[in-house]
């Protein structure tokens, strides 16, 4: 069962990284970093404190720019683009540290996802015109089927800030969806959860990646979780990458090991 | 009623094709299944089912949530003569084996991945379990195992069958008579494996149209399903009654959602054991205390009306005009909004059953406008043996006789019954069929109880409990142990209670305060306390133990037959009683025998006169280890009350 997984989750590259280097100032967060995500497939990084994982996630995302390198999505290939040009592209992340509207509920934030996919005018939908109000009904039913996937019916009308924080990590995942994205960007899904809410959350990522097929970047601090559910693994040490491979190839790479156990500098 | 479960449903359809018959609330939307699209449903799955080899009398087990398409299965089996048997949804995978190997049970209906994991984990185990069909498909995608499809791939095929023989379906139909077998339950036995209770269509459906006729139950009723299918309460509510009447039963989105659902959908006929009713004023009270001053205030003083008069009020006593006239202000300001809140603005008719209510929670319903009764019965009475009337609901009984059930009391106190919806058997055990219904046509209930004056069937404990008082002033007299308990456990102030009386000459008691509410109890009073067994230990906490043991005792007196079992003496325990230290079961039932020998020098003292007794007991705690407690344990007299002559 398992190698069948594996066969059919290796597509094509979707994402393929080339010499990123990025600093700020003399800080050098990134150097030289190569690497690929294939179709379908769970892709983690991961790495110590400081290592550059968030970053490398913003340089795809197009939050930072960086100063070389290059970055191929679907065949193009571009050194700077927007965070809204890589969105409208199908690519959609989560947040470490929540960006939801705390004030809002739970199907205002995941209908916030849909934003790129609506069509209307401000003023269209300010006065709930004919077609802008089909719109809303049909991404509202698109929103519906994502609370239905993550199990959050009985939040719809609850603001957000009043959810677990548990929920919310889910409500931001559910925001993510919305995009209906090719490829996922996962920033530290699972940190600060409990193990219950951890297990849960993987078990959303695999079956997101099961369900929709949708190709998943997932940056992690829990090592269990990542050898667990990723196909292929990245791994970042002071912005540099010393490993990359399968989670049981990572595992035994001298200098991963060496990495995550501390050595003197 | 001599007709059967799929005829019915056809006469609905027939009668009202574009009523609605189920409603399930799906992706945030009320989805409604009329009468006509649900014959279409059973249709095809009839026939998917005959394409797969059921024959008539085979078991089909179905598991699930109460999902239209579930019920849509059962009908479908009923429809081919063969018998669904529910199994509870979140019982564990090998709590499946025994039923399934029972029955040799072929087919199985499930809601989900979930229940498909388990199936498939004991597949091993049931050789005779071939096909199993899942409703919902997510997760299942990549399951590659024989036999296993999904529902509507047994539709596809089912409708391929109707188009080629059209026919088919109705002459299936019309084989089935109402004494054939119409559905098999479980019961969990507490020891042993669970027997199947057997019903027919007849049993089934003479029940549903009793309690039809006594509540007057029409075909406008809303109701919300929501405990297992596999309970026969579940099943006579949501659908044995639903095709008696036509109704519509609504399946709530997920567990999580039914208080929301309930809202929406107010239903005018309610189920639900004490604990759900229980559940609902907790949340009440916890949202209460945190509400404004002013609020808090406003509902406090309703409430205090609402229990002088709301009772009356329900009970349709007459009431003085400027007392109605203030519960009918409550009813504007508070208890309208309340039941609004609760989802039971137009509840009609609301049931409990199962265990015993505390008259406090029951009085609770009634008081802000609920028509909250009781009703008594069992798996194997297919549920209604005795209902409250409208207007004589009461906490300590569970009403009368129903239309065609005969009542009688054995020698030892036993409840003994006669009804049309008796079971025809438990499946393949003759011996416990013999044990409980005898050749004469009684059912043997377990339980023991007496009819009050007015009529009232009251149940006092399970007979194998009830013992006799020996020698003193009430030699001979009944002792109800759990009858006592539970009388002082509905006092928050009491967590647990301990009956002893059987071949005694009086009663004594051991109580475990609760905690928390003590706790509570003693802070409010600046009373400090260092731990459980101090609090425990505390003369103001014993004198509030009194208090309530007294209240029970008054509560006893009342009673002719049950005076004798007044608590004369009493103490309270050191420890809370602990399934981790095997006293109660882990279902929270004390276990007579072990706390008899355990705490044998305490029950000496008791009944040998002492004021204080020191014990010393060893305690296992969570994390497995084990020390030991002790202290020197007052025991306290309580005051006795004249058995009260009854009322002529």
């Amino acid at each position: 069962m398992a190698g069948q997984e594996q066969g059919r989750r290796s597509g094509d590259v979707i994402l393929d990284i080339k010499n990123i280097s990025l600093s700020f100032g003399g800080v050098k967060a990134l150097t030289d970093i190569s690497f690929n995500v294939r179709e379908h497939e769970i892709r983690a990084i991961i790495g110590p404190n400081g290592a550059g994982k968030s970053s490398m996630l913003n340089c795809i995302n197009g939050v930072y720019t960086p100063q070389q390198g290059s970055i191929t999505f679907r065949g193009q290939t571009f050194g700077h683009m927007s965070s809204r040009q890589v969105a409208e592209m199908g690519v959609a992340r989560t947040f470490q540290n929540l960006a939801l509207f705390k004030g809002m509920n739970v199907i205002d934030n995941i209908m916030s996802g849909r934003n790129l996919k609506m069509k209307a005018n401000i003023f269209q939908q300010a006065l709930r015109l004919g077609p802008a109000a089909r719109e809303e009904a049909e991404h509202r039913e698109f929103v519906e089927h994502i609370i239905d996937f993550l199990e959050i019916q009985a939040f719809r009308k609850t603001p957000v800030g009043r959810l677990p924080y548990g929920l919310q990590k889910r409500v931001d995942l559910g925001r993510a969806l919305a995009m209906e994205p090719q490829v996922l960007l996962l920033d530290e899904p699972m940190a600060g959860m409990n193990v219950e809410e951890k297990q849960d959350m993987s078990r959303f990522v695999l079956d997101v990646n099961d369900e929709f097929g949708t190709t998943i970047v997932l940056i992690e601090h829990d090592m269990g979780v990542v050898m667990d559910i990723s196909d292929r693994v990245v791994v970042l040490d002071y912005g540099k990458k010393i490993g990359d491979g399968t989670p049981d190839e990572v595992r035994s790479n001298e200098e991963v090991i060496k990495a995550y156990l501390g050595t003197s500098h | 009623m001599h007709t059967t479960f799929p005829r019915l449903m056809l006469d609905h359809a027939q009668a009202r094709p574009h009523a609605a018959a189920l409603r399930e609330k799906e992706y945030g939307i009320w989805q409604t299944t009329t009468w006509a699209q649900l014959v279409t449903l059973v249709q095809r799955l009839a026939g998917g089912l005959a394409e797969a080899g059921l024959q008539r009398g085979q078991h089909v087990v179905v598991v699930g949530d109460n999902r239209p398409r579930l019920y849509a299965c059962m009908l479908a089996a009923q429809s081919l003569g063969a018998v669904p048997v529910p199994l509870y949804q979140d019982a564990a995978a090998p709590e499946f084996v025994f039923p399934i190997n029972n029955a040799e049970v072929g087919f199985a209906v499930v809601e989900n991945q979930e229940q498909v994991d388990k199936l498939l984990e004991i597949r091993e185990q049931c050789p005779t379990l071939a096909r199993i069909w899942y409703d919902d498909p997510r997760g299942l995608r990549k399951y590659d195992e024989p036999g296993l499809a999904a529902l509507d791939a047994l539709i596809e095929a089912g409708a391929a069958r109707v188009a080629r023989e059209p026919g088919f379906f109705d002459a299936q139909v019309a084989q089935a008579r109402p004494q054939d077998v119409a559905a098999m339950f479980f019961t969990s036995g507490t020891t042993g494996n669970p027997k199947g209770v057997v019903h027919t269509h007849y049993s089934l459906l003479d029940r549903a149209k009793a309690g039809q006729d006594f509540d007057r139950l029409t075909e406008r009723e809303e109701v919300l399903a929501y405990m297992p299918p596999a309970w026969i309460g579940q099943n006579i509510f949501s659908y044995a009654q639903w095709l008696a009447c036509g109704y519509v039963v609504n399946c709530p989105e997920s567990a999580s959602t039914v208080t929301i659902d309930l809202k929406e959908v107010g239903p005018t006929y309610y189920f639900a054991p004490p604990r759900i009713f229980e559940g609902l004023l907790t949340s009440v009270m916890i949202r209460m205390e945190d509400a404004s001053p002013l609020k808090r205030w406003l509902f406090h003083t309703c409430m205090a009306v609402a229990r002088r008069v709301g009772p009356a009020l329900m009970d349709g006593k007459p009431v003085p005009a400027l007392d109605k006239l203030k519960w009918t202000l409550g009813d504007w300001a508070i208890f309208g909004p309340l039941r609004n809140t609760l989802g039971f603005s137009r509840v009609r008719v609301a049931y409990t059953a199962g265990e015993a209510i505390g008259p406090d929670l029951f009085t609770f319903y009634r008081s802000i406008g609920i028509n909250l009764k009781q009703l008594y019965g069992s798996t194997e009475t297919a549920v209604f043996v005795c209902l409250q009337p409208d207007h004589e609901a009461k906490a300590d009984t569970v009403g009368v006789p129903v239309q065609g059930v005969e009542i009688k009391l054995a020698d030892s106190g036993e409840i003994l019954v006669k009804s049309p919806g008796l079971l025809k058997e438990y499946y393949k055990n003759p011996k416990a069929t013999e044990e409980v219904l005898t050749a004469d046509g009684w059912y043997h209930t377990g339980d023991a109880g007496f009819l009050d004056a007015g009529g009232h069937l009251k149940i006092i404990d399970r007979a194998k409990d009830v013992g006799r008082l020996h020698g003193g002033a009430h030699d001979g007299a009944m002792f109800a142990p759990k009858y006592v308990e539970n009388k002082l456990k509905f006092f928050p102030h009491i967590k647990e209670a301990v009956a002893f009386g059987d071949k005694r000459d009086r009663v004594c008691a051991f109580v475990n305060i609760d905690f928390e509410a003590v706790g509570n109890w003693a802070e409010k009073r600046n009373l400090p306390y260092a731990g459980y067994t101090d609090l425990a230990a505390k003369p103001e906490v014993l004198e509030l133990v009194r208090e309530c043991v007294e209240k029970v005792n008054a509560d006893l007196a009342a009673d002719a037959l049950l005076a004798g079992s007044q608590i004369t003496r009493f103490l309270v325990l050191h420890k809370e009683l602990d399934a981790d230290d095997g006293e109660m079961t882990r279902t929270r039932k004390v276990k007579r025998g072990f706390i008899n020998d355990k705490y044998q020098v305490l029950i000496d003292a008791l009944y040998g006169g002492r004021t204080e007794q020191f014990i010393e007991t060893a305690v296992r705690f969570e994390d497995g280890r084990t020390g030991s407690v002790s202290a020197t344990l007052k025991i306290v007299d309580a005051k006795t009350f004249a058995a009260m002559k009854k009322a002529a």
